[in-house]
């Protein structure tokens, strides 16, 4: 193993082998906590995919690692530096190597989708606008969508839109990708095209991709590592072997899909939501 | 809860809600006139582009409602002033209260419904679609990308509309002046010329650029603070409209003041 560079924080964020390192993390909207105290990390290079079913946290822990939410404690250490601990400027230079695919695509409405993968590169990169135009095609020409660049994104279908969003996460050469819920609202086909994307992507430039998502098969398609959330805590965590031998109750639950039985009363609801205990059992 | 707490929630309420306004009117503000010179250069196209949907394209609707609102001017004026005797006095009267209060107020009051409520169903939209997440993510900051180009338009478009909208008062209340106070249009204009010093046309003017930056904060403000669902546009462009009205005349009133308290005495 080559010598660690010994900073302030390697020798505090640990190996700078690891992309993400996420330690003891809990987040808070308003009184409500969501995040429990999540500790997991994601070797460079790995893909991670976190699993859980609807109000288990995924999606609030993925906000939190690209910095739309703020931990109310714990550490995200990105690159061995402590991500939730920088100022505004840092982490925007710490975003740039950050690429994100929302679960709605989130492609600006009033740009073509040639310039909506151009505009991180004309905001953030001294390049002029023929080699703009080159990487634009390039980043399309990547995830299948060559021509596609003055198109509107209101006439693109969903799987062509959650490409292009992907091409646009791309546009920066990130060396983290970030997915939520890739195949949410996609047929069958279309979401296995885009599980074969990210395979792809994986392969070809050997980034660190971390995949919300509930689809199971997908999951297990992907996946390196994986951690099963419920009600903001790690469940499971483990290659995808070792999860799908995990024999504790709630995982086996969620990779047998079991249902959960039906609930009857609004403080049961509360209950699932809040992970407290109600002052009354039935 | 009581009665003293309502009102002392109701005011911190109020006062957190000023004081995001300011903040963000403060954020467009520094990247209009800061930022460019330590190399993060505006969006012109787009303030170019919101200039143009802001202000050129108002002018018709403006020019119209300034028009009628100059032959009201003269109407009611006239009503009043016949009884005196001073027919003479409709185009001072128009005039006056054309470019101190009605210009920029009718302007900021069209605006409003044009532009503002435009502001904060665009944010709005982008905020129930995921986009201004998107923006952070790319490092991108919402009021620079989108705040700061809307605030330069509206700045600037804002005392050009509102000159616009006195001089077409000033020929709607002509209309009655010539065919019903015995002037001719060139007589109408001299008086009004007579009648007008510079302080009246600069207090509205500053009045209106105050007015253009309230209308982007609010709108803005509203946008940015949608909730989830579709449904929240709706509600925010509302609420961007009422607010706006309200916080408007709140202006108008603090500077009609300030104007008048610091007027030379004649």
């Amino acid at each position: 193993m080559p010598a660690q560079p010994i900073s302030k924080e390697s020798t505090r964020g640990g190996s700078a082998d690891n992309a993400i390192e996420v330690r003891n993390l809990h987040v808070r909207y308003g009184t409500r906590e969501i995040l429990h105290g999540v500790n997991f990390e994601v070797p460079s290079g790995e893909t991670l995919v976190i699993m859980g079913g609807s109000g288990c946290g995924k999606s609030t822990l993925l906000r939190t690692l690209v910095g739309l939410e703020r931990p109310s404690e714990g550490e995200i250490w990105i690159h061995g530096k402590n991500f939730a601990g920088m100022s505004g400027a840092e982490r925007d230079e710490l975003r740039k190597k950050m690429g994100m695919s929302f679960q709605s695509g989130a492609l600006f409405g009033s740009m073509t989708v040639g310039e909506n993968v151009a505009l991180p590169l004309r905001e953030h990169t001294p390049l002029d606008e023929s080699t703009i135009d080159i990487v634009v095609r390039l980043k399309l020409d990547q995830v299948g969508l060559s021509g596609f660049e003055n198109y509107m994104p209101a006439q693109l279908s969903g799987g062509m839109k959650k490409r292009a969003a992907i091409a646009r996460a791309l546009a920066m050469d990130p060396e983290i990708l970030f997915f939520d819920e890739p195949s949410a609202g996609l047929d069958p086909i279309i979401a296995a095209g885009i599980d074969e994307l990210i395979l792809k992507l994986k392969k070809a430039f050997r980034i660190t991709i971390l995949v919300v998502t509930h689809e199971l098969a997908s999951a297990f398609l992907i996946a390196d590592r994986m951690i099963l959330l419920d009600k903001g805590v790690v469940v499971a965590k483990g290659t995808p072997d070792e999860v799908r031998q995990n024999n504790a109750p709630r995982v086996r639950q969620f990779l047998d899909r079991v249902a959960e039985p039906e609930l009857a009363a609004e403080i049961d609801y509360l209950q699932m939501l809040t992970g407290e205990d109600p002052p009354q059992r039935r | 809860m009581s009665f003293t707490e309502n009102i002392g929630e109701a005011t911190i309420g109020g006062l957190a809600y000023v004081g995001s306004l300011a903040r963000l009117a403060g954020g467009a503000a520094r990247a209009v006139f800061i930022e460019p010179f330590r190399g993060r250069p505006l969006r012109w196209t787009r303030a170019i582009h919101q200039a143009m949907s802001v202000g050129v394209e108002a002018i018709p609707i403006v020019s119209l409602i300034a028009f009628f609102v100059g032959l009201i001017l003269a109407l009611q004026g006239a009503y009043e002033l016949r009884q005196l005797g001073a027919m003479q006095l409709v185009a001072s009267a128009v005039a006056i209260s054309m470019t101190r209060e009605l210009g920029p107020l009718m302007t900021a009051i069209m605006v409003i419904g044009r532009s503002g409520s435009a502001f904060a169903a665009e944010i709005g939209t982008m905020k129930v679609n995921e986009e201004i997440d998107a923006l952070e993510t790319m490092a991108l900051e919402p009021v620079r990308f989108l705040v700061a180009p809307k605030f330069l338009a509206m700045i600037l478009m804002m005392p050009c509309l509102t000159t616009w909208a006195d001089f077409m008062g000033v020929l709607g209340g002509g209309l009655f002046g010539v065919s019903n106070a015995g002037f001719t249009w060139g007589t109408y204009f001299h008086a009004t010329l007579d009648a007008l010093v510079q302080r009246d046309i600069i207090s509205g003017l500053i009045k209106s650029v105050m007015f253009g930056l309230v209308i982007t904060a609010v709108g803005c403000r509203e946008g940015f603070s949608t909730g989830l669902g579709s449904e929240q546009v709706g509600r925010s462009t509302t609420s961007a409209v009422v607010k706006s009205i309200f916080f408007v005349i709140a202006v108008d009133l603090v500077f009609t003041a300030l104007f008048y308290f610091t007027a030379p005495q004649k």
